[in-house]
């Protein structure tokens, strides 16, 4: 068995807002019908999480399900569990159309907690931040500097963040540099 | 800056989140079609300082193609709608035609 590890292997970068990595986690692109009552029953049986609606994110620690767009959902399970969760994907939808991939080692995770991680951010992301728009419960999908990434509430204090794992360093820094450079005031 | 509402993300994304795909509602002309057709087909745009419709995807969200209603001089939004719509939804003509009285449907 090689020994797996993240993209940063757990590095933390403390402050008043914390960016930290959060190792491993297990994520799998599910594409089909998300009215399907299979497909919904399988993610909430291997998520524990309700089924998202347009937009949203459900999670509970290293589990959850969040809406990619209107024909791909993202299972999240705890790393190890992802390969199985493939298959029990498989077996519950035969028959159905639909395409289900481990993408777990292409991926890295972040939290990025503290008061004002919200102007974090908003300062990476060309997307509306404000506490009257963007709130927990909602998975957003867009760029943080040059890069692909999405992130949603975990508390009113805390984001977690997706990306590519090849782009792991970078991410990282830019929450890192966002953070260093103080609140904005503004959100 | 241009700011469109994905159809199917229902959220306000940002140019910068999105890739264009030049104007919307072209009839293709391919195989049987005269060259002239053809012609027209892959190179003549309607090009106008005023309402336009557009194809755009949202790249950088749900990745799918959505359809726009603008206005290229003021950047103005009149609406979006799904790929899946063959001539401009009623309620986008309506709010094109509340702003730009003038304006007619090609
Ligand atoms: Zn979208």
């Amino acid at each position: 068995m090689s020994n797996v590890v993240s993209a940063l292997d757990g590095q933390v970068a403390p402050g008043e807002v914390t960016v930290r990595e959060l190792g491993l986690r297990g994520m799998i692109t599910l594409r089909g019908d998300l009215s399907s009552r299979k497909l919904q029953n399988i993610c909430k049986k291997l998520t524990g999480v309700a089924f998202p609606k347009q937009g949203g994110v459900a999670s509970e620690g290293d589990k959850g399900l969040a809406w990619m767009s209107p024909d791909e959902v993202l299972v999240m399970v705890p790393h190890a569990e992802a390969a199985p969760a493939v298959a029990a994907i498989e077996a519950a939808l035969k028959g159905e159309h639909f395409l289900a991939v481990n993408v777990s080692d292409a991926r890295a995770v972040f939290s990025v907690q503290g008061a004002f991680s919200r102007e974090v951010i908003a300062k990476l992301a060309p997307a509306d931040l404000h506490p009257d728009r963007f709130k927990e419960g909602m998975m957003r999908r867009t760029r943080l500097g040059q890069v692909a990434a999405a992130f949603w509430m975990v508390d009113e204090e805390t984001f977690c963040v997706i990306c590519f794992r090849s782009v792991a360093e970078y991410t990282f820094g830019l929450l890192k540099a966002s953070a260093g450079a103080g609140e904005v005031g503004y959100l | 800056m241009l700011i469109l509402r994905c159809p199917y993300c229902g959220v306000d994304v940002d140019e910068t989140d999105l890739h264009g795909g030049g104007e919307a509602h072209l009839k293709r002309f391919g195989p049987g079609s005269t060259d002239d057709e053809f012609h027209d087909y892959l190179f003549m745009r309607e090009n106008p300082k005023g309402v336009h419709f557009e194809r755009w995807q949202h790249s950088y969200g749900c990745g799918k193609w959505f359809l726009a209603a603008r206005c290229t001089a003021t950047l103005e939004v009149f609406g979006t709608y799904p790929a899946q719509t063959t001539e401009p939804p009623k309620e986008v003509v309506e709010a094109i035609k509340a702003k730009r009285p003038n304006w007619e449907v090609l």
